[in-house]
């Protein structure tokens, strides 16, 4: 009877998980790799293709499923920092076959050469060329990505690759010791080093404010 | 008095206490401003949107007159600070970190400093809070301690966040500087005034003055405007201990009221706002006087310079200028920095012009600011992290700041770190910590900037590729849809082509016979009234002659007669379907014509009521065409029948339906007494009743013909099919419409159907005579 009992309780625990589990399967099903979408996030969304494939997310799907981390000019090194860490690769330098990084960059047509063929238009992955047939066309510079991807197509070649200028929103400070640093960045705070003079100035000071203090209390 | 600190505040973590050096700066008192022969005015003086120029090149401005408005709502205005000539808006250097060059408007001074029209408000106390902030922001108010931040906005926090407290900071802790020490000596009144227009905007339930006890003067100045405009209620003078940076915003509020503002807060959401005492001043002077912010006083001082102390300078005023009114040693002149020696900066340039945020212009000796010591390891000592105002954990910022593990930084709070420099002052390895801070800040600003515009750029692409996707479906779907068409339109053509190359069975060649056979049937029906109202005799057609010859025939023609009748009929059927299928029909009308068939063949003279449904449906031309046949048939079987009667005139019945059921009641009465003997089944019941509403049919108006006329039909298709039943002739050509009445009769008595086939059998004599007539006539 007993052994019974424990076998239909076992049955019963056996339904009571195999349907938890039957409905955990169905309700957080996961349809795809979360790995592609991390992959996805960390590269630059150029959506050039010099990686060889059509976009960053085909390309995130191809890592995903072991192609290299070093395919992506754009991102650069740091991407492949990024993603040598999330996938616990090791680092690899870019792939110089796929080109070599250049830093943020952004398309400029220049509006005086331009026909208004609108190939460039069609060609941007961003739908940041605005313009008509038979006219002009621009660049809205804040939406481009700069992924080379509109020069190609151009019949008249009258679109350049510029670097972006740094602003005052977009400068940083330089890592110290880095060779691009320049000494006037410094925190002068470090030159704590006072100089006799300027000790004796203090000193002088000191006493001033003493005496000062004094009279005033006095 | 007393100028030891209150002994009730509270205080800070760490906290350094380097040479003051403010001595050699307060020692004169402020000089006047001085008129220099070209001013810069930066657009971007401020945190936020860079302001837009109103003014164009050649304009002339008056002093005070807005020459760029503000951008944005974290923006501010700027202000022509003496009246000349715009020479320039162009690209200039900033006195920024990073030297990079921004649009400035570049003023000539014509000299007679001529003040444009001004607004000041007589009383503040009548006017709205919004007035109030829109005559600060129009002045161009920023946060003059240094950071430069709107004033107006920092006055207009959020409505669900109250302000208890309103902070005046007066601390100015940083060594050097003393500009807001020789504007509280000499303006406090202003700053009070200024104090009661800020806290009249924000209605705090105290105003606290910090201010270090190392300005007596100044404590004295504003104790004395205090008491003078007795508001000594409302404010009070807070002497706080030297120690920097007490005059740090956060550490200032903390050693006031012992609160800290939470970590990424600002001090509205634990119900303060700080605010520096020029900019008290400025609103001051905005309000009461209307002027806009065109001018501050600044510090020069080091020992580069022959003379220290303050200048009420007018903004744009370039350094050099400055300098050489101090008397600028250039031999000297080793460093010239932007703000105090703690979180100032180098400035390379001394064409930069003074802003709104230069609190002090230090050119130093070489001995006053040697240049850095070479930085050593880091020995983990800790004194950083005992500096740190900020309670943080510098050295670990280090390490993760140097690693680039931005995110451990982030999660160490670097983003609390106030770049006061006092760890870097106390490091014993002159580790620049700071500039490692500002790195990974910077790193961690523009990573989440690119991390931004990566998702917009996702966005943006996903949306054109999902809008190209959808017109692609839109293309092909319109492409289907005209691929569809032209395939119907070829089918059409073909079907046409083929209608032409086989006329026999073309749809129209059936409607011309239908309309050959309506004519006939009018014909002949006009034949059967006259024949009906006139004379049997005088029928027009050969038929009746030949009936009344022959008022019977033998079974065998019968038979033939009914073979060749159906045969006619059936392949007129074929001939309509065929062409029907062949599209001559409509959709509609072939169905109207399969239904009216089905319910002719299914229910053969069941009920009048489905057939006049049937036909109130609209008559298909095949039923029409059979109908008129049919008519035709009946019309001829009543002229017989008229023949008939005519013999018997007692009992004259007009339609084919009474001639049918006295028939089989004659038959009935005169063959078989048993059968008369016996109860009349429900089938002839049926009968006897349809016969009856169809006699009132045949009386109405020939308009109405159809509806009898489709009766009819059925019934003639009936009867044929009974005879057929009963002759067993013909097998082979059993249809559909057989079943339903061998059905009929299944479950009829042995009698019932005796008497059934009997009356059936009499009926017979109109049937094979329409049938006959059908088939002579097709």
């Amino acid at each position: 009877m007993t052994i019974l009992t424990a076998i239909l309780i076992l049955l019963a625990l056996a339904a009571v998980f195999g349907i938890i589990l039957g409905y955990a399967a169905v309700k957080f099903k996961v349809d795809e790799d979360p790995v592609v979408d991390q992959i996805d996030n960390i590269l630059p969304q150029t959506q050039c293709g010099q990686c060889s494939y059509p976009g960053c997310r085909p390309y995130a799907e191809a890592i995903a499923n072991g192609d290299e981390i070093n395919k992506c000019p754009p991102g650069g090194e740091a991407t492949i920092h990024a993603l040598a860490e999330l996938l616990g690769r090791d680092f690899v330098p870019l792939d110089e076959e796929h080109g070599e990084e250049k830093g943020k960059r952004v398309a400029l047509i220049r509006e005086a050469e331009c026909i208004g063929c609108t190939k460039c238009i069609q060609a941007c992955p961003m739908d940041a060329i605005l313009g008509a047939a038979k006219h002009m066309h621009t660049v809205i510079a804040d939406e481009c990505t700069g992924c080379d991807l509109c020069v190609e197509p151009c019949p008249v070649d009258c679109i350049d690759m510029v670097p972006v200028e740094v602003t005052l929103n977009d400068w940083r400070w330089h890592l110290p010791g880095a060779p691009e640093t320049i000494q006037k960045t410094e925190l002068i705070a470090t030159d704590k080093h006072p100089a006799p003079a300027q000790d004796s100035a203090n000193d002088a000071a000191n006493d001033k404010k003493n005496d000062g203090n004094t009279e005033a209390s006095a | 008095m007393n100028w030891q600190p209150n002994k009730h505040l509270y205080t800070f973590h760490g906290g350094i206490h380097p040479p003051e050096n403010k001595q050699q700066s307060t020692q004169a008192a402020i000089e006047t401003a001085l008129l220099p022969s070209k001013l810069i005015l930066p657009l971007q003086q401020h945190i936020g949107q860079q302001a837009k120029a109103l003014v164009q090149v050649g304009d002339q401005v008056l002093k005070g007159q807005m020459i760029a408005e503000p951008n944005g709502y974290v923006s501010a205005a700027v202000h022509a600070p003496t009246s000349g000539t715009v020479t320039a808006i162009e690209a200039h250097a900033l006195p920024h970190p990073s030297g990079l060059s921004e649009q400035c408007i570049i003023i000539e001074p014509d000299g007679k400093d001529e003040w444009a029209q001004l607004t000041p408000v007589v009383d503040y106390q009548q006017l709205a809070k919004a007035d109030l902030l829109q005559h600060i922001s129009d002045a161009g108010i920023t946060g003059l301690g240094g950071a430069g931040f709107p004033t107006a906005v920092k006055l207009n926090p959020s409505e669900d966040l109250p302000i208890n407290t309103l902070i005046l900071n007066a601390a100015e802790c940083e060594p050097y500087i003393t500009a807001d020490d020789m504007l509280m000596r000499e303006h406090a009144a202003e700053v009070i005034t200024g104090l009661q227009i800020m806290a009249h905007i924000l209605q705090p339930e105290k105003c606290l003055i910090g201010i270090e006890v190392n300005k007596p003067e100044a404590i004295a100045a504003l104790q004395h405007a205090v008491d003078e405009l007795q508001l000594t209620e409302l404010i009070t003078i807070e002497r706080i201990p030297v120690k920097y940076p007490s005059g740090g915003e956060k550490q200032l509020i903390q050693i006031l009221t012992g609160m800290e503002v939470p970590n990424g807060g600002i001090p509205a959401d634990i119900g303060m706002v700080c605010h520096n005492v020029g900019t008290a001043v400025a609103v001051s002077r905005a309000i009461t006087k209307g002027e806009p912010l065109i001018s501050r006083i600044t510090t020069i001082t080091g020992e580069a310079v022959s003379r220290q102390g303050n200048i009420e300078v007018l903004l744009g005023t370039p350094i050099d200028t400055l300098l050489a009114h101090f008397g600028v040693k250039q031999d000297k002149l080793h460093r010239l920095v932007m703000g105090g020696p703690m979180m100032g900066f180098t400035l390379d340039d001394v064409s930069l012009p003074v802003v709104k945020a230069t609190n002090c212009i230090l050119a130093a000796t070489r001995k006053e600011l040697p240049d850095p010591a070479p930085e050593q390891a880091c020995i983990r000592c800790g004194m950083c992290a005992e500096a740190c105002p900020a309670s943080l954990l510098p050295q670990q910022l280090y390490w993760f700041s140097k690693s680039r593990e931005f995110d451990k930084a982030l999660s160490h709070n670097l983003l609390d770190c106030i770049e006061c420099g006092a760890c870097s002052y106390v490091c014993p390895s002159n580790i620049p910590l700071v500039q490692y801070y500002r790195f990974a800040k910077g790193e961690i600003r523009i990573e989440e900037h690119e991390r931004t515009a990566s998702d917009h750029a996702r966005q943006r692409f996903e949306a054109r590729t999902a809008r190209l996707e959808q017109e692609e479906a839109e293309k092909e779907a319109k492409r289907q849809a005209r691929a569809e068409a032209a395939a119907a339109a070829k089918k059409a053509k073909e079907a046409a082509s083929d209608s032409n190359d086989d006329k026999a069975i073309d749809p129209k060649a059936a409607v011309v016979q239908a309309a050959l056979e309506r004519a006939k049937a009018r014909k002949a029906k006009k034949a059967a009234e006259t024949a009906t109202g006139e004379v049997a005799d005088d029928t027009p057609s050969k038929q009746p002659a030949v009936d009344k010859d022959t008022p019977k025939l033998s079974a065998v023609e019968r038979a033939k007669a009914r073979k060749a009748a159906r045969a006619a009929e059936q392949g007129n059927e074929q001939t309509t379907d065929k062409a029907a299928k062949k599209g001559g029909l409509s959709a509609l009308e072939k169905a109207k014509a399969k239904r009216a068939q089905q319910a002719d063949g299914s229910k053969p003279s069941e009920q009048p009521e489905s057939s006049s449904k049937a036909e109130k449906k609209g008559p298909s031309a095949l039923e029409r065409a059979k109908a008129k046949r049919a008519a035709e048939g009946e019309q001829l079987t009543n002229s017989d029948t008229a023949a008939v009667d005519n013999t018997e005139p007692a009992k004259a019945m007009s339609a084919l339906e009474k001639a049918k059921a006295k028939r089989a009641a004659q038959s009935s009465d005169a063959e078989s007494t048993a059968a008369a003997a016996a109860p009349v089944s429900a089938l002839e019941r049926a009968k006897a009743k349809r016969a009856e509403q169809a006699q009132q049919s045949p009386s109405e108006p020939a308009a109405e013909e159809q509806k009898p006329l489709s009766a009819l039909e059925r019934a003639k298709l009936k009867r044929a099919q009974a005879a057929d039943n009963e002759a067993s002739v013909e097998t082979s050509a059993a249809s559909t419409t057989d079943r339903p009445d061998s059905a009929d009769k299944k479950p009829m008595s042995a009698l019932e159907r005796a008497k059934a086939k009997r009356a059936e059998q009499a009926m017979q004599d109109a049937a094979e005579d329409s049938a006959a007539d059908t088939e002579n006539r097709d």
